[in-house]
């Protein structure tokens, strides 16, 4: 077996089990007042560091390049309450547009 | 007001749909150019289902970096599942078995979409939102990986820049009090600081740590 299936194997299993440790041991019991309460912050918590390691890293370094950009007329859209598909495509098109003018 | 159904789910989530392919067609050409066959890239976007991880995965392979630590980089990013699939778990009903299999149409997009605000989930929404961005993910993947060479570069199309779009816009209506929006801060605080001094994806999994200020009552 090569090394790129190996990879492919151990990363399918692995994320097989992370997405379904929840599901399969919690599956219809409520999860306890307090725990639900941490757990509503997490979805602000994750998409907000999701956006940022998306937005200026590239692996482990920090790099501010034209998505940064096209990230920011983006949030300009979304303040000005665009629907999502024109959001990605003004983030996707004020980047394109830099770069090929830079 | 009638109960969400699947279809709804579809279309919550469609817009993404179109990113998702065209960074599924990024993702097979960037495993074909790092060595991989045309059907490594495939399988992998139908068992893992979690773009971030597979580049990860791919890109460490590139660099010449050791099956452990391509691995290690993937798990590491899709280690977030784990709460996620937590915080879906009570909204999940059904065998055990049918729970697993709808459990790996988890992905960020699919939850954030499911996201009531209130930290309740709608399974219907999830699975329909699931079904149709592993569709587009597939897809594109399968495009990119057997004619990605035909293609402009993902870059130059300025798709790299649609995700953190996506997951901004995402987060914004998310922000409806104080606690979410200190929870965002705080996330995005974190992740940011640790980006140069953690391996991909730890910054994301150490973010979604903020979520601990729900303790403080």
């Amino acid at each position: 077996m090569t090394a790129a299936w190996i990879v492919v194997v151990a990363v399918g299993f692995s994320t097989f089990a992370l997405k379904a440790a929840g599901p399969v041991l919690l599956g219809g019991r409520p999860l306890p007042s307090r725990l639900s309460s941490v757990v509503s912050l997490l979805a602000p918590a994750v998409l907000a560091a999701l956006v940022v390691t998306q937005a200026i890293s590239d692996g482990r370094e920090i790099v501010i390049d034209e998505r940064l950009l096209g990230v920011a007329a983006a949030g300009i859209a979304v303040w000005l309450r665009a629907p999502l598909l024109l959001v990605l495509v003004i983030a996707a098109g004020t980047t394109a547009l830099v770069r090929a003018i830079a | 007001m009638s109960e969400p159904t699947y279809r709804d789910g579809v279309r919550a989530v469609a817009p993404l749909t179109i990113a998702a392919f065209g960074f599924g067609v990024s993702f097979g050409v960037l495993a074909r150019a790092a060595g991989m066959g045309w059907l490594e890239p495939i399988v992998m976007s139908a068992t893992t289902f979690g773009g971030s991880a597979q580049f990860a995965a791919v890109s460490v392979l590139e660099e010449g970096g050791s099956v452990v630590a391509a691995t290690v980089a993937a798990v590491l990013l899709n280690a977030r599942y784990a709460p996620i699939g937590i915080t879906v778990a009570p909204y999940l009903h059904g065998s055990r078995r049918s729970r697993f299999v709808r459990a790996q149409l988890i992905v960020d997009e699919s939850w954030a979409v499911a996201s009531r605000g209130d930290g309740r989930f709608d399974p219907r929404i999830l699975i329909g939102a699931g079904l149709a961005f592993y569709a587009a993910w597939v897809g594109g993947t399968s495009v990119g990986a057997l004619g990605g060479r035909l293609l402009g570069d993902p870059a130059t199309l300025g798709l790299d820049a649609a995700f953190p779009a996506l997951f901004l816009a995402l987060l914004a209506p998310q922000l409806t009090s104080r606690q979410p929006r200190l929870a965002a801060v705080l996330g995005a605080v974190i992740a940011a600081a640790l980006i140069p001094v953690a391996p991909p994806g730890v910054p994301i999994i150490a973010g979604a740590m903020a979520c601990l200020l729900g303790l403080r009552r």
